[in-house]
Parts: structure tokens; C-alpha cells; sequence
């Protein structure tokens, strides 16, 4: 272990200095972050800090503009996955056309124990179930949460409370998005054949580490269910807020979510 | 063998035709820009493997200008009206889940069963993105089955499709420029000096400190690059390896998963992790593009303290 240990750091230290601005200090390297985080915080359109940033990042690195517009191409080209879930609007677009939003609120209206809350727990089980035996792709914003999720738990909240106010509905709405990221993110690991436990066993092979990928995706257990339990936690929470803001009458409603809305 | 470019030819062509119907679109006060902007995100899918990177890069940086000067509108999509739709869902019913559920249900399916089959001595499936090949595939068959059972037109999906783009705008570029910026920061150097200075303040001698000063880097280079797999190498090998797994001896096995979710809470808190948290903002409609983000960060800072507890627990164990 000790062996391994020096060979890491050794590695580390001859990566930092045989990198030219390292010596140069800190600073340089992280006025990229910099300009990420004042653009941000500026709200500056984030495409123009992102692609300034990276720039910035790149000239301070004595790229050329050449290398750097290449890279931009390069990364564009091979990160086109991320938007892959085009292919499905066609088909969504037009189920929303025929209703399916309505559909699924119906649906929800009708069974008289659903509220929200519990229906995005029943969806953050579903969603987090499924990740954690390798089948990530039953869920996401585009095929799930806009024409499914966020209508039936917009939908139990109508049928209780009547019209919802829209700061109450987009409140909704993004619970309905946070649940299904949550339960992607942390069922994933337990699944063994999946990239993010690949990826660990490779960094470990680089550094001569002995890994077992079953062991790992054993690992991952305790937080998954930690996470299971903190955030059912919080969608009852969600309810009971509900409840607060919306039986008060609309002008209670229209009034508290602005602050409220943090929490 | 079906390769996943024709699964990009499919979303870019989805994005160039949705395009054509933005330039005569009067309601759009600036439908020439955003009709542009569309078209060249759609060729640029469609093309990408057979430009040169670097001419790839000037495209990528008009698509940039055009939508970061105001240039990307919204205008009018003919939707249907309230009666319209409630008329056609009365008739439907529950049909209407049918394509909703085929495009999950087909995708693994697809994943499951196509992904062995050979054709003469390819796959099928281009097996280096099943998953991806298999979504396109099934997103081809639900179009086809919604357009049965809802006897539509194509061009009635594809001007409903636009909707939905135009809803997402300039947001939907996002997610591919922050990876850029991903690339490039790993290539100055930006990680390891996270690296070092997290290396700096921690006391060597303290077990708790250096699982903590782990778990919350992770969070923290994350949060900066919008991706914990690309913080995990670079601060495994500058905290975990050199410190927790080497010097104090505690195994790989244990320190790992709990430390890819510590990552995981960063993505959770962060714009810069824009397809998870600020193209779904935009998909869904909601006026804020943080409302994702504050619905996640009170989840995100509760486990990641519950990480750095469990880690440190498992070590000592």
C-alpha cells in the first residue's frame, strides 16, 4: 500500500509541475471558473459565459484559436448524445396534442389517495428501482416527466385544492424533475455493468489498486437507501407545504409560494 | 448494422425540418436568427462526423452567437385548444399511453434482446451505443404507433415537435457547450489544482478530514464541471489514493460508490450539469431556470453529509 501510495503522489507532483502553469500559480488556471461563476451569478446568457469561459481557458492554457475551435468541434461532435431525447418530441408532442396530459391528470383525480407527494415517491421508487437494475433509460424529462409525472402530480393537487395558482404548478413541476434526477443518480452505482462503476474500476486499475466491481455496487447500497428515505422525507413535506398554501384560500396561495419556494 | 449516426441524422433532421416552419413564422419577432439557429444545430448533427473539427467549431460558435444575443425567439405553433384536445382524450382514453410507454419499454427491450443478434458478422445494434440506437429505434416505432391511433399527419408530429424544441430554445445547446468547457478545463490543469489545494488544508494526520476534504471536493470540482465523472479521477487520485486508500489503508471497494455520489450531490446543485437540471427547467415550462435546483439542494447537502458520515464510518470499520 505504501508502494502505491508514493507512486500516486509521485504521479501527482510530476503532473503538476511538468505542466507549465502550475508553476505560473494558482490563479491562472481558475479565472475559467471564474468567469463561469461571475457570468452566472450576473446572468449572463449562459452560452456566452460557457463559450467565453472556454476560450478564456484555452488562450490562458497558449492554445492556439485553431486547437481551441477544434476542440469546441471535437466535443460538440462526440457529446451529441445529450440530446438524443429530440427523437422522442415528435411522438410527445403529438400525444399532448391528443390530450395525454389531461389523460394522465384524469387518471390521477380519480384515485383518491393520490396526492402529490405520493405520487412522485411512487414514481422516485420506480425511477430509482429501475437505475439501480441497469435499466436507466424507463424515465427522463422529455419521455416521462413533462407528459406523464408532472401532470398526474399536478393533477392530485387540482383535484384537491381546485386551480392551482402557477408559482404552486411550476413548484410542482420542478419536484416532479428533481425526482426523477435524484433516483437516476443514485440507483445507478448499484448496478455493476453500468459506466460510473466501470469508470471507478478503471482509475483504480490505472494506479495498480485492486478493485471488485460487485463490492463497489455493494457499497452504494447504504446511500441509495439513505437517499430513498431523506427525500420521501421531503415529498411528504411537500404535501403537508401544499396543504399549508393551497387550503388557506387563493389569496394565501398566490402569496406565500414566493418565499416559500426554497424550502 | 444500425449505427448511432443514424440516430443523430434523426434528431438533426427533426431540428433542420422544425427549422423551415420557424423562418415563415410571422409570430416570432426574429425568425430569420432562430430559424438559423435550428438549421445549423440540425446540419451540425447531421454533419458532424464529416466536417473538420475546426470548421465544426465555427459553426458551434454562430449557433453560440445567435442564441446568446437574444436572436433565438418564440412565436406561434397552432396548438390545439383546450376543447380540442379534451375532445380527443375523451375519444382516446388510456390509448394515448400506449406510444408514451413503448419508447421506455422498446428501448429495453431493444438494449436486452437486439444488442446479441448479428447480422452476418455485424451487429445489429452499433455496439458502442446500444442504448442510444435502441431509444431512436423505439422512438421511430411509438412515432408511428401515436400516429395509428391518433391518425395524424407527420407534419402535424413534426410542427408539435417544434413546439417543444422552441419551448427548450437555446437551453438545449447548453448541456453540449458546458462539456466542451469540461474538456478543455481538464486540459489546463484545472483539477489538479483543485487537487492540491484541497491536499493543502487538509491535516495529513486525520482520517475524518481527509474523507471530508474527498467527499465535499468531489461535490465541489463537480459542481465545477458539471459532471462527477470527470471530477472522480482527479480527486480519487489526488485525496482518496495518496490519502484514505494508501495511507490509511482502507479499501478501494468501500471508498469508491461513496465517493462518485458525493459527486452526484454536486451535479444535483449545479447549472453547469445544464441536461439534468436547466434543459428540463426549460422543458417543463417553469419561469425560474434554477427551480430544479432548489428543489434538489436540500436532498443534495442532507446525503452528502450522510456520505461523509458513512464514509468515514466504513473506513473506521
Amino acid at each position: 500500500m505504501c508502494l502505491v501510495y508514493k507512486h500516486a503522489l509521485f504521479n501527482a507532483r510530476t503532473r503538476c509541475c511538468a505542466h507549465p502553469h502550475m508553476t505560473g500559480g494558482i490563479s491562472v488556471v481558475l479565472i475559467g471558473v471564474l468567469v463561469v461563476i461571475v457570468g452566472f451569478a450576473l446572468r449572463v446568457n449562459p452560452l456566452l459565459v460557457v463559450t467565453v469561459a472556454g476560450i478564456v481557458t484555452g488562450l490562458l492554457a497558449h492554445e492556439s484559436p485553431y486547437h481551441i475551435l477544434s476542440q469546441f468541434g471535437a466535443a460538440f461532435a462526440k457529446d451529441r448524445y445529450m440530446a438524443v431525447f429530440v427523437a422522442t418530441l415528435p411522438v410527445i408532442g403529438l400525444l399532448e396534442r391528443h390530450g395525454l396530459r389531461e389523460q394522465a391528470q384524469r387518471l390521477v383525480s380519480r384515485v383518491r389517495a393520490a396526492t402529490t407527494g405520493r405520487i412522485l415517491n411512487a414514481y422516485l421508487f420506480i425511477r430509482e428501482l429501475a437505475a439501480a437494475l441497469g435499466l436507466t433509460s424507463i424515465g427522463g424529462p422529455a419521455q416521462m416527466v413533462r407528459p406523464v409525472v408532472a401532470p398526474m402530480a399536478e393533477g392530485a393537487a387540482e383535484a384537491a385544492y381546485g386551480n392551482l395558482p402557477q408559482p404552486v404548478r411550476d413548484h410542482i413541476r420542478a419536484h416532479a424533475a428533481a425526482v426523477d434526477n435524484v433516483g437516476l443518480f443514485f440507483g445507478e452505482d448499484v448496478f455493476v455493468a453500468v459506466g460510473a462503476v466501470l469508470l471507478m474500476k478503471g482509475v483504480f486499475d490505472q494506479f495498480h489498486i485492486h478493485s471488485t466491481p460487485i463490492l463497489m455496487g455493494l457499497w452504494a447500497l447504504p446511500t441509495a437507501i439513505a437517499v430513498f428515505v431523506v427525500h420521501s422525507v421531503r415529498l411528504y413535506l411537500l404535501d403537508r407545504r401544499l396543504r399549508r398554501w393551497l387550503s388557506a384560500g387563493p389569496a394565501a396561495a398566490s402569496s406565500s409560494p414566493g418565499e416559500g419556494v426554497n424550502s | 448494422m444500425i449505427r448511432v449516426q443514424y440516430v443523430y441524422d434523426l434528431v438533426g433532421l427533426i431540428l433542420f425540418l422544425s427549422s423551415l416552419y420557424t423562418f415563415r413564422d410571422r409570430a416570432n419577432p426574429r425568425r430569420i436568427t432562430t430559424g438559423l439557429f435550428y438549421a445549423l444545430y440540425g446540419l451540425a448533427f447531421i454533419l458532424a462526423d464529416v466536417l473538420p473539427s475546426f470548421v465544426l467549431g465555427l459553426v458551434v460558435i454562430a449557433i453560440v452567437l445567435l442564441a446568446g444575443f437574444g436572436g433565438v425567439r418564440t412565436g406561434s405553433y397552432g396548438e390545439a385548444d383546450a376543447a380540442d384536445r379534451e375532445a380527443s382524450r375523451a375519444r382516446l382514453g388510456n390509448r394515448l399511453f400506449i406510444p408514451a410507454v413503448l419508447i421506455p419499454v422498446l428501448t429495453v427491450a431493444g438494449v436486452e434482446g437486439l444488442s446479441r443478434i448479428h447480422v452476418g458478422a455485424l451487429p445489429l445494434l452499433d455496439p458502442t451505443n446500444v442504448t442510444l440506437v435502441a431509444l431512436g429505434i423505439a422512438a421511430v416505432i411509438a412515432l408511428i404507433v401515436a400516429w395509428i391511433i391518433t391518425r395524424s399527419s407527420p407534419a402535424t408530429s413534426l410542427r408539435e415537435a417544434r413546439r417543444l424544441i422552441e419551448a427548450i430554445g437555446w437551453a438545449a445547446v447548453l448541456p453540449q457547450m458546458l462539456a466542451v468547457l469540461g474538456t478543455l478545463f481538464a486540459s489546463a490543469g484545472v483539477g489538479t489544482v483543485v487537487a492540491r489545494l484541497a491536499n493543502h488544508v487538509i491535516p495529513h494526520h486525520s482520517l475524518f478530514w481527509a474523507v471530508f476534504a474527498y467527499c465535499v471536493g468531489m461535490a465541489a470540482f463537480t459542481m465545477i464541471m458539471g459532471n462527477a465523472f470527470a471530477a472522480f479521477p482527479v480527486m480519487t487520485a489526488g485525496i482518496a489514493i495518496p490519502l484514505i486508500i494508501g495511507h490509511f489503508g482502507v479499501d478501494a471497494d468501500r471508498v469508491a460508490a461513496i465517493g462518485m455520489f458525493a459527486g452526484y450531490c454536486g451535479t444535483l446543485l449545479t447549472p453547469m450539469a445544464a441536461n439534468f437540471n436547466i434543459v428540463p427547467a426549460a422543458l417543463l415550462g417553469l419561469r425560474s431556470q434554477y427551480a430544479v435546483i432548489r428543489a434538489q439542494w436540500p436532498t443534495a447537502v442532507i446525503i452528502l453529509a450522510v456520505n461523509i458520515l458513512l464514509m468515514y464510518a466504513v473506513a473506521k470499520w
